[in-house]
């Protein structure tokens, strides 16, 4: 399958590529293009121009700055973070989903601000900035601006960033306590849409919540932010009754539609256990380092 | 008076081709290509390597999965323009001369195979693995192996394969420190 012809340009800098961006009417942002490039095969998107962000330096990087928050560069690769050996240590949520996205060979080139970008109700990342309470800096002609990702995420397939905006940064902000947490996706092979996926973020003072974020995926027509559930945790120990009942208002904001990959209560029972589970293991590492 | 009357093929939205220069296989190729080339399709049609094949075309299958600067990607999910100045290797790249590269005597002699249509991806895949790690566990080749589909061997004997070619790349006298030995020594 061939793609509709465009204009192929690969600016170097920023700056250049957001120039290319305001000069045409129809142009889109190439980065790993693993959900971008079949779209365009499927002719569900044409764009006019294709703006390929790959040449340009330093954005795939990723670390703790300055600030004390944690930052993901556009060209962070899923597979850069999959590997990273010092990602854990700050971001045990990132870490634990990383090996989950799509499939290893997708992952080699597929970004995580890409997918974040993409705004499909079963990305994962979307879910573990939801859960993480991260945002999106975008940077345009006028400047710059930090977009919240309930925010940024206005509906399917669909963000505010202007046309002549580029999303340059993850931002996951700094802690207020012990990070734990994880993800877990159900899906019927490796690379399908997930079935039922849950993200879980934590912040700990000793064995007590003291912020928390919970993120669903492919529950709904949106990245679902399950609020309730996740302030049920905070100012609590996880103890069973408290994991119970936040994984109970989890899976009752979950709206999942009954398909070939299960009926919607089934769903609902995934995300419930999903979300019981994250937090049984968590509420037992901390005994394990001590 | 005729119902058809043939106009002129209207293309519009002219676009000008551009030039690539890739390493293929460790030799400097060129090409100028119109940008929605993909790059499977410039390696099949254009290179006439026709080792890498296109199952899916739906970024699904692996099937057309090529090294792009060591590191596996799906050829028919790049485009050819952004193989500029990279290196890429494809299944053709493996055997040296006549000397078969160990991953394809290993899926050879553990019958890797049935109608061979995943293979080169599933070799590509194996080899980036293997690269990366000389000493994997079978979980560990499962899960490097897992965006690559097979529809025929269940997977067992692929498995097996790259289990072999990790034995085999690591020599006779690398083969102290597995799991296995340890145990054995214990």
């Amino acid at each position: 399958m061939y793609p509709s012809r465009f204009q192929y340009e690969a600016p170097t800098s920023l700056s250049e590529a957001i120039a290319l961006l305001s000069a045409h009417d129809d142009a889109k942002v190439l980065a790993g293009g693993q959900s971008l490039i079949p779209m365009m095969k499927l002719r569900f998107a044409a764009p006019a121009v294709i703006v390929d962000i790959n040449n340009i330096p330093k954005l795939d990087q990723h670390g703790v700055h300055a600030d004390g928050s944690y930052r993901i560069g556009a060209l962070v690769r899923h597979a850069a973070l999959e590997k990273s050996t010092t990602l854990g240590e700050h971001q045990p949520l990132l870490a634990s989903a990383a090996p989950l996205v799509a499939d290893p060979i997708v992952r080699t080139r597929g970004t995580f601000v890409g997918s974040v970008c993409h705004a499909d109700p079963q990305g994962d990342w979307a879910s573990c900035m939801v859960a993480l309470d991260g945002s999106i800096l975008a940077q345009g002609p006028n400047g710059r601006r930090t977009i919240g990702v309930d925010e940024f995420v206005a509906g399917p397939f669909q963000t505010v960033l202007a046309p002549n905006e580029i999303a340059i940064q993850a931002i996951i902000p700094k802690p207020v306590g012990t990070r734990a947490g994880g993800y877990l996706k159900l899906e019927r092979r490796v690379g399908d849409f997930a079935t039922a996926g849950a993200a879980v973020g934590l912040q700990m003072d000793g064995d007590t919540v003291v912020q928390a974020g919970i993120g669903l995926t492919g529950v709904g027509a949106r990245t679902i932010n399950a609020s309730e559930a996740a302030a049920a945790l905070v100012g609590n120990r996880l103890d069973p009754d408290v994991i119970g009942t936040a994984a109970g208002l989890a899976a009752g904001v979950a709206q999942p539609r009954s398909d070939h990959r299960g009926s919607a209560d089934y769903k609902r029972h995934v995300i419930e256990t999903f979300v019981s589970r994250i937090l049984t293991d968590a509420a037992r590492t901390p005994e394990k380092v001590a | 008076m005729s119902l058809f009357e043939e106009v002129p093929v209207s293309i519009g939205n002219d676009v000008p081709r551009r030039r690539v220069e890739i390493s293929l296989n460790g030799e400097r190729r060129a090409a100028e290509v119109e940008p929605r080339l993909l790059l499977a399709h410039l390696i099949r049609n254009g290179f006439r390597l026709t080792g890498t094949h296109t199952g899916c075309d739906t970024t699904n299958c692996g099937a057309c999965t090529v090294l792009f600067d060591g590191a596996p990607v799906k050829s028919c999910t790049m485009f050819a323009v952004q193989a500029d100045g990279h290196e890429v290797t494809t299944v053709e790249g493996l055997a040296q001369s006549e000397q078969l590269h160990p991953i394809q005597e290993g899926f050879k002699d553990e019958h890797g195979l049935q109608c061979g249509f995943c293979t080169p991806g599933m070799m590509l895949s194996a080899k980036a693995l293997l690269d990366e790690n000389p000493n994997p566990t079978e979980d560990e080749v499962r899960w490097a192996l897992s965006g690559n589909l097979c529809r025929c061997t269940g997977y067992q004997n692929i498995v097996k394969a790259v289990l072999w070619a990790a034995d085999k790349m690591r020599g006779p006298d690398a083969d102290t420190g597995t799991a296995a030995d340890e145990t054995g020594a214990g």
